[in-house]
């Protein structure tokens, strides 16, 4: 191939999903005690949906150990699991989903709408 | 102070970012963009070499081969017969995320361009949290694997809206059954478009190039949006 490969930049190592989220985590805690004049960050709470894609025990400690020696060290990662949940178009009946089976549990339709559990946010932020 | 600031902010958000102005740029020229997604070994790369072989003189395609390490996706797609073939290594990462893609196409005359497969890290975890900008996933499935995987791995069966079951042509050597796997992948999307395949004796392929061939028909045809 004679063209510039494309890859993950030399010494750019990702070994864990979760730790480039944690990153990404990071920096939008950075951005937030800039925009806010902060004083230092305490505790960052995070959504995790239960079909978000990241495990929340990998987020925490990928969380913890990157910002370990550096100004936001201590800050504890609190992450809230969001069951699935979801409304029926057919029936109009909320429902929550423990089992991944995207069926209404009331009425059996598979014409449904997921409201809840697909997200990864950072909810809040407790100041130093 | 315990008081909770509120935030509300999206992780991922400049992934987010990047993927709609990928979006952005193919959608205003009319380019599908497929983002094939599997298991290691399910058959992604032989089904792209199949592809090419009878697409690859009536289709423009790029094609875009993700792995943690080697080119040898690539190269495999070169000797096919793609014209625009590009590797990514992600050297660890597990996924390809909006900023390796952004910085292939960068790379791109996109001009005459009306299909971008991006051939994904094999991998049906996290590759469907990372949007890539495409108008769809494709996901793979072999007759080699259990038939409970869209149970197994929902996240990804859901977010995909076509599946091909391939290896059709070693059915009867292992308990897979076809009838179990689109019960169980209906019941997580009922909306897949699915297809049975065999790379190596062809069967079934042609139904494939058909629904390819109108995807990017319908692609194409679409207004933009304003």
């Amino acid at each position: 191939m004679s063209h510039d490969i494309i890859g993950n930049g030399k010494g750019r190592q990702n070994i864990m999903h979760e730790l480039q989220l944690a990153r990404e985590i990071i920096a939008i805690v950075q951005q937030e005690l800039v925009d806010r004049h902060l004083s230092g960050v305490t505790e960052v709470g995070v959504n995790l949906g239960a079909i978000s894609g990241a495990n929340p025990e990998a987020l925490t400690f990928s969380f913890e150990a990157s910002v370990a020696e550096t100004p936001l060290a201590g800050c504890r990662l609190k992450v809230a699991y969001i069951p699935v949940r979801g409304n029926c178009r057919c029936c109009r009946k909320d429902f929550e989903l423990d089992d991944f089976i995207f069926i209404c549990p009331h009425c059996g339709s598979s014409d449904i709408e997921i409201t809840d559990g697909q997200e990864l946010t950072v909810s809040y932020l407790v100041e130093k | 102070m315990t008081e909770k600031i509120k935030v509300e902010k999206k992780v991922l958000t400049k992934n987010d970012r990047l993927a709609a102005a990928i979006r952005d740029r193919l959608g205003k020229r009319r380019i599908l963009a497929l983002n094939l997604v599997s298991s290691p070994g399910s058959g992604k790369t032989s089904l792209l070499e199949k592809t090419l072989g009878k697409m690859g003189s009536k289709l423009n395609m790029v094609l875009i081969a993700g792995d943690v390490q080697t080119e040898n996706d690539a190269a495999r797609l070169e000797k096919a017969g793609g014209k625009i073939v590009r590797p990514i290594i992600t050297g660890g990462a597990c996924h390809l995320d909006a900023n390796m893609v952004t910085r292939v196409l960068e790379q791109l005359d996109l001009g005459e361009t009306e299909l971008v497969f991006i051939e994904n890290v094999g991998n049906l975890v996290c590759p469907s949290g990372y949007d890539l900008g495409e108008d769809m996933k494709v996901v793979l499935i072999s007759t080699t694997e259990g038939d409970d995987k869209p149970l197994k791995y929902p996240a990804m069966f859901r977010r995909s809206s076509v599946m091909i079951i391939n290896k059709i042509d070693l059915l009867g050597y292992s308990n897979f059954d076809v009838d179990r796997v689109k019960e169980n992948a209906r019941k997580i999307n009922p909306d897949l478009e699915i297809f049975e395949t065999s790379c190596r004796t062809g069967d079934g392929l042609d139904e494939w190039y058909a629904w390819l061939t109108g995807a990017v028909r319908r692609k194409r045809e679409k207004t933009p949006a304003v």
